[in-house]
């Protein structure tokens, strides 16, 4: 009761008119920033910084946040138009929901993603009002040796995403562990291959991969392939809306990746591009037709943009119940509440509770206000589709390398686009999967990271993976799924 | 006729006045800010510029972020571009002089013009609330007693974070190569798994552990200051016996090739700046501790420190 007295106070202050411009103002840059690759959520929130200084904090903390879990809403428009991932946590929706768009569903898959995203974000900022201690709790117990554990659980499920051949899929992975390689190490300040170049030190960014493999690469061998072969302009086919077959397929989704996604959010090192592999494979297990996947399944896309929505709320969790910031974005948005003197964390829903409800408050309704700027827009979006293939992918190329550039400004960064988007050429005219590279380039250097500090906490002792009853748990399931379905066909047969 | 001849004499008032202005004040200042929008150099170079700007010393300015290897690559491309800009400042500290070293970069600071140190702070050392360490010295005969089974959680490996907890190893006579140094990227990732117990003691700096100490979840065994900080109610590791010093500083550096007399002005307009209400307010919001050091003074200050932290890197065994 006490819970929802505070939570309608704070839908008091955020209801005022000027919270609710502030939101509006917030969410409409998100959506933005989440369109265009390159420029990010943390750093449109990091360049807003100065304006604490103007405004007022609850104003100020309404439109950051506004801006951090719209670019979640934004992101996935160029992933299923263009392949061009805006935000690494929309890669996966690139799979599938480009495949829709091929097949003349791109109305669909904006609409299943920006109703996805709506569902989970309402839902997630329900879990923040009312079960954030708790879930902050069972986030913290994780340490090394659980997230270890937790990372073998998702290579498993990365076999979701390899493809026809295990051999040309288990290639792609390794070629992204090689690029995760790429870098200065975390534990001990070692460069490993990068060659004496400097702008190699930092390791090469999950988008400018993504966006090499997935748009240049796409875009080289759409043009080599069409040189001969000229296809007509991207049909739509059918309503732009979801019809009562894709609302069904989608709701089951929506709501699994919630649940997976929150969560992992809320966890310091959970992120928000796992869980939308662990949702993209779990989908694909209970899909009623899983060979649709990879040729546009609806379920691909929901249950994804459903979980990145759900993670960037679970983020919000921990920055307010613990002061935890768990993203770029959040480190942020924990440095603004700091230009208040404000500390986020159990202190603050005392000393600040106003503020605090104010800006949960404002999340349900910053999701409503997404859910109404982003349905309409997919109209103008599909017809983006209407632009003949030359100058469409001229396009999509121009807004590729801008996008790559903006990150971080360095020419550098473009020769490797189009290099990887050589590869990306190469990949595709072989006949292998991109999706695994991602994978491995996103899994590899966490699951080494956490490997190398338990071992390390744990002074060489291998066991305490299986010490301590979490990891020995996720472990446990790990081999059950590998072993699992292999023995339940044994038992069958005798 | 009549109207050309006025916005004539318009345009040679506003010279003059121009002119006038321009002999006090610089009139746009290019500020290269050598790490992603965010962190603590581009918030140093973002709060310092506004408050240049408020001292009415600096009329515009601009900013570049070039983030990247410890802030090497800022460096590398300051000193290409800006070489005898007297209006060209970047920013740079502590973290960049550990960079240059561990990355073996092939530019340095003794390439550019030191002109100030502006803040400084201080690291602490911290465990959770329940754990059985209570002081300082429970820390350390546990270090004696096992180097190894004290593991340190913080920032980036060869960063301000590591050099301290190797040189609390070195002070209490243990080999600094036998820390147990557990790096966490992002301040968030090392501050849970100090509250969950996964690592024995957190080292960073004060203000980024303040609200945790503050809200009883940790507790500060220790700060790295010379003495005690107002207004903070933790013993240093000097006075606890632990022969420690450290300051994460971050100044603010000329082009390579400037003249003196362009090094003054620069000096000049930070020696207004820093005494500016604006600038004071920049430093209470941000726990940053005023640490000005000007000019020749400061340009000792980072020989010493390039001394001293390549001293402790090599016995860390990462300076390769």
């Amino acid at each position: 009761m006490e819970i929802l007295n505070s939570l309608l106070s704070g839908f008091s202050l955020a209801l005022t008119l000027t919270n609710l411009m502030w939101c509006l103002v917030g969410v409409t840059l998100g959506t933005a920033v989440g369109v265009l690759p390159g420029i990010g959520p943390a750093v449109t929130v990091a360049l807003l910084l100065p304006v604490t200084t103007k405004v007022d904090p609850s104003g100020a903390l309404i439109m950051f946040a506004g801006i951090y879990y719209g670019a979640m809403y934004g992101g996935s428009t160029t992933s299923i138009l263009l392949n061009t991932p805006g935000e690494s946590a929309t890669i996966i929706t690139a799979m599938e929901g480009n495949q829709m768009a091929k097949r003349g569903r791109a109305g669909p898959a904006l609409a299943t993603s920006a109703i996805g995203s709506f569902v989970a974000g309402t839902l997630a900022t329900i879990a923040l009002t009312f079960v954030s201690p708790l879930v902050v709790d069972v986030a913290l117990s994780f340490g090394p040796p659980e997230y270890f554990a937790l990372m073998v659980l998702a290579f498993v499920t990365v076999s979701a995403v390899l493809g026809g051949s295990a051999l040309r899929g288990l290639t792609a992975l390794f070629i992204g562990l090689g690029i995760g390689l790429v870098g200065i190490d975390t534990q001990s300040g070692t460069a490993r291959f990068a060659f004496g170049v400097p702008q190699l030190l930092d390791g090469i960014e999950v988008v400018t991969v993504a966006v090499g493999l997935f748009a240049v690469g796409e875009t080289l061998w759409s043009a080599a392939k069409d040189y001969k072969v000229q296809e007509s302009v991207m049909q739509m086919s059918g309503s732009i809306w979801m019809k009562a077959d894709d609302w069904k397929r989608s709701i089951g989704p929506w709501l699994r990746g919630t649940l997976v996604g929150f969560p992992f959010g809320a966890m310091p090192a959970g992120g928000a591009e796992i869980p939308t592999f662990i949702s993209y494979a779990m989908e694909k297990k209970l899909a009623r037709n899983p060979e649709e996947f990879g040729k546009g399944a609806i379920e691909g896309v929901a249950g994804p943009e459903a979980a990145n929505n759900a993670s960037s709320t679970g983020t919000m969790t921990s920055l307010l119940a613990l002061g935890l910031p768990t993203s770029a974005t959040a480190a942020i948005l924990l440095a603004a509440f700091q230009q208040y003197g404000l500390q986020p964390g159990p202190l603050l829903f005392v000393n600040s509770a106003d503020l605090v409800w104010a800006l949960i408050a404002s999340m349900y309704i910053g999701n409503v206000m997404l859910l109404v700027l982003n349905l309409p827009l997919i109209g103008i979006w599909v017809k983006l589709l209407k632009i003949p293939k030359p100058q469409l992918y001229a396009g999509i190329l121009i807004f590729a390398t801008l996008g790559v550039y903006g990150m971080r400004q360095s020419a550098f960064d473009i020769f490797l686009l189009y290099a990887i988007g050589l590869l990306g050429f190469l990949m595709r005219r072989y006949d292998f999967p991109t999706a695994p590279v991602i994978i491995g380039m996103i899994l590899g250097p966490l699951a080494e990271a956490q490997l190398r500090r338990a071992l390390a906490i744990s002074q060489g002792d291998w066991m305490i993976f299986l010490h301590k009853p979490l990891s020995a748990t996720l472990l446990a399931i790990t081999v059950l799924m590998v072993v699992g379905p292999w023995l339940l066909r044994k038992l069958k047969r005798t | 006729m009549k109207y050309l001849h006025q916005s004539l004499r318009a345009g040679f008032i506003a010279a003059a006045l121009f002119a006038a202005a321009s002999a006090s004040a610089l009139d746009s200042v290019k500020f290269m800010i050598p790490a992603n929008p965010g962190g603590g150099w581009d918030q140093t170079g973002r709060s310092l510029s506004a408050s240049m700007q408020k001292a009415g010393v600096v009329k515009n300015v601009q900013l570049d972020n070039k983030g990247g290897a410890g802030g090497t690559i800022g460096l590398a491309q300051f000193i290409n571009t800006a070489k005898g800009d007297g209006n060209a400042i970047m920013v740079g500290g502590m973290v960049m002089v550990g960079g240059i070293i561990l990355n073996k970069s092939a530019v340095n600071l003794g390439m550019v013009t030191p002109l100030a140190r502006l803040t400084g702070e201080y690291e602490v050392l911290v465990v959770p609330a329940n754990s059985p360490i209570k002081t300082l010295k429970d820390l350390v005969d546990k270090i004696k007693a096992d180097p190894g089974s004290v593991s340190w959680g913080g920032g980036s490996a060869g960063g301000t974070d590591h050099i301290l907890a190797g040189m609390i190893l070195g002070a209490v006579g243990v080999d600094p190569a036998k820390v147990n140094y557990i790096a966490y990227a992002g301040g968030g990732e090392a501050q849970a798994a100090i509250l969950g117990g996964h690592v024995t003691v957190g080292v960073s700096g004060y203000g980024e552990f303040a609200g945790q100490i503050k809200a009883g979840k940790f507790r500060a065994l220790a700060l790295s200051s010379d003495k005690r900080l107002a207004g903070i109610d933790v013993p240093t590791m000097k006075e606890l016996g632990v022969n420690v010093e450290l300051a994460n500083w971050r100044g603010v550096f000329g082009a390579p090739g400037i003249s003196d007399a362009q090094k003054k002005e620069l000096i000049a307009a930070l020696d207004t700046t820093v005494k500016s209400p604006a600038w004071r307010e920049v430093l209470t919001k941000n726990d940053w501790i005023d640490v000005y050091l000007a000019g020749d003074a400061f340009g000792k200050y980072v020989d010493e420190e390039n001394k001293r932290i390549g001293d402790i890197l090599g016995k860390l065994n990462l300076k390769k």
